[in-house]
């Protein structure tokens, strides 16, 4: 089933935790809602959800399918929530927590004891927990109380799945396994899902398109390799993942920073002007010797190699502090030392000019 | 004798081990003994010692005495009001108790700190007062005084009149116990069910009744124990009219000024027992309760696999 949000805003007091924000999920997909805490990505997660209702103001709707589900009570839109903490019933085994929402069914809708017996069965083979049906959620690890989060969503058959954080509280082992493994589900079950995370290599790995959100606004939406490699806003290129700042110029379509001159894209937006330079750590490279005009020198100040990358922390002559990852191997070759002066070259960069104050 | 060699040598290492430590470590064994006889000797004096007496002086003339006392009408009656106010006031708190701390843990709405601190009045104000209240208002020279009087309705010098002065002054237990533990729970349960389809009713008592049950219980008990033995509100609305208005605190003290101590200690006995087993349930149940906390407060996990 697939999922417009249209101008929805949402205020809690004086906070404004929605501004105006639209967004489209098709069927099937698997959406990541990524950004900072306080961006309001919880918050649009929950309006879908119906637990949260947007601001009155005439504009904000939610459709399911087409249909304004504005009037519809959670109880009645078929979501699967799954909680960041799991929120199961801490009274009931396991098997009753995910037959929970086919026993609360009006009589006439609800499916006979064998029925709610061979699909609880089911999903538990699903989550592989089948041996844990008697189990209390007291007796299990984050992990399988997640799991079994996730198959009491299911149990009601949801016309859309939404998760909030849901591997948030695990630790980072537990998180990469439930990560594969939900990928996989959805692959199977393939239910409109919509995951809200602040973690983006759990965004960019999961889902098939990623909405990047920060202070109560969409910044960017787009394929992980999208927002990844083609970063609409400095906010996204900053929050996924490391990146060297630089401040420079333009001129004559080239990027000037420091000693480099790096030829601009052909559809730059930007042409002359103040501008800041990113460049990821694993797009710069290092040599030991000047490599014509591209190039920074730079003092090694710290080197770890544990790694595919070995990481290094160099300092620039003007006291930048520039991060490098360079492939292990090249590490090895190049047999760097600490506090050694050596030139670093960017292969790539993104150009940003800087939002004008007035 | 001890040489002046070994006298340096245990003065260089009493004063490497700290000056003074001799003095500490002597308080230091010797404190708990002096605290713990202290508190023994408090415990001994102002609890055991006073509910020894009660069963004392209730059983002075015999065990035959003792059960004499109530074969008197008048105890019995007492006996009976005392029953029917707790046994009305219990379940009106019941319902309120749990409606309350369920709308204040568990809503955000406008006046909750209002309604938390109204809560509480029953526990601020004397009992005495919480009586005079509805004196003055249902009093014959009262607010509703005259319209009663008119309509041959008393409630004053009756037992409505009891019963709300035991329902005012026992309002607190219930909500009191509660609020605290389903403010940690949070509605997150509730907010799943709901999601899953369960209706409001549904959720309350699928999920949020399970979790809180042993809490209400400890309410009860407390509330119970405090219905049963309230003397200055009751008092106040009651006007000691033997066999009629009578509770068995008020008997007691009847008994007490008529200078029929047997009888009198034999009621007290009764109220006394009733505080007994409050205790032994309330530990069990508070025991209960922190079980109930911790499983909100710190999940245990186990292994993953």
């Amino acid at each position: 089933m697939g999922i417009e949000v249209q101008h929805v805003s949402k205020t809690f007091g004086s906070f404004k935790a929605l501004k105006d924000v639209s967004l489209k999920v098709d069927d099937g997909e698997l959406v990541a809602l990524l950004g900072p805490s306080g961006s309001g990505k919880t918050t649009l997660l929950r309006i879908i959800a119906g637990l949260e209702l947007p601001d009155d103001d005439g504009t904000g709707s939610v459709l399911f399918s087409g249909e304004d589900v504005a009037k519809t009570h959670v109880r009645d839109r078929q979501v699967g929530f799954v909680f960041q903490h799991y929120a199961l019933f801490k009274h009931m085994s396991v098997f009753e927590n995910i037959a929970f929402g086919l026993r609360v069914r009006p009589k006439r809708e609800r499916p006979s004891k064998n029925a709610i017996a061979d699909k609880v069965n089911s999903l538990l083979k699903l989550i592989q927990l089948e041996q844990f049906a008697n189990r209390f959620p007291s007796q299990l690890s984050g992990g399988q109380r997640q799991r079994v989060a996730l198959a009491r969503a299911l149990a009601i058959e949801p016309r859309v799945l939404l998760l909030d954080e849901p591997f948030g509280a695990l630790d980072a082992k537990v998180r990469q396994g439930l990560r594969t493994w939900l990928r996989r589900l959805h692959d199977e079950v393939h239910v409109t899902t919509i995951l809200v995370t602040h973690d983006q290599e759990e965004a960019l790995e999961v889902a098939d398109r990623v909405v990047v959100m920060n202070q109560s606004k969409i910044e960017q939406v787009g394929t992980p390799e999208e927002v990844f490699h083609n970063p609409a806003s400095e906010f996204v290129i900053d929050f996924l993942g490391n990146v060297n700042v630089f401040k420079g110029r333009l001129e004559a379509g080239k990027a000037l920073f420091d000693d480099v001159a790096m030829e601009l894209p052909e559809n730059s937006r930007f042409q002359t002007g103040q501008a800041n330079v990113y460049v990821r750590p694993h797009d710069l490279d290092i040599d030991r010797h000047r490599n014509g005009s591209r190039s920074l020198a730079a003092n090694i100040e710290r080197i770890n190699p544990a790694g595919a990358h070995a990481k290094l922390t160099l300092l620039g002559i003007d006291g930048n502090q520039i991060q490098v990852d360079l492939p292990f191997e090249r590490y090895t070759s190049l047999a760097l030392k600490q506090g050694e002066l050596v030139y670093v070259s960017p292969r790539k960069v993104h150009v940003f000019a800087p939002e004008y104050m007035i | 004798m001890i040489s002046s060699n070994e006298i340096r040598k245990s003065y260089t290492t009493a004063a490497i081990s700290k000056p003074k430590s001799h003095l500490t470590t002597y308080w230091l064994a010797m404190g708990p003994g002096i605290l713990i006889t202290l508190a023994s000797g408090f415990i001994l004096l102002f609890l055991v010692l006073p509910l020894a007496v009660i069963f004392m002086e209730a059983f002075k003339l015999g065990i035959g005495h003792f059960f004499k006392s109530f074969q008197d009408r008048s105890a019995w009656h007492a006996i009976q009001l005392t029953l029917i106010a707790t046994g009305i006031s219990l379940p009106l708190n019941l319902v309120f108790g749990i409606a309350a701390a369920w709308a204040i843990a568990k809503f955000e709405f406008v006046g909750k700190s209002v309604l938390i601190t109204l809560i509480d009045l029953p526990f601020a104000v004397s009992p005495i007062i919480s009586g005079l209240i509805f004196v003055l208002i249902f009093g014959l020279q009262g607010w509703f005084g005259e319209w009663l009087a008119a309509r041959d309705i008393q409630i004053i010098f009756a037992v409505p009149g009891i019963v709300l002065a035991t329902v005012f002054v026992t309002f607190p237990f219930i909500a009191r116990e509660l609020i605290p533990l389903m403010q940690e729970q949070g509605s997150d349960e509730e907010q799943a069910a709901i999601s899953l389809g369960a209706t409001g009713w549904q959720a309350f008592y699928r999920i949020t009744l399970p979790n809180i049950k042993w809490a209400v219980l400890y309410g009860v008990i407390l509330c119970n124990a405090r219905a049963m033995g309230e003397f200055g509100a009751v008092s106040v609305v009651s006007g000691h009219i033997r066999g009629k208005t009578n509770t068995v605190p008020l008997h007691i003290e009847i008994l007490y000024n008529e200078y029929n101590v047997v009888a009198a200690f034999a009621m007290a006995s009764l109220l006394a027992l009733v505080g007994l087993v409050t205790l032994a349930l309330k530990s069990f149940l508070e025991w209960k309760v922190r079980q109930d906390f911790k499983a909100t407060l710190e999940p245990t996990l186990a292994e993953d696999h």
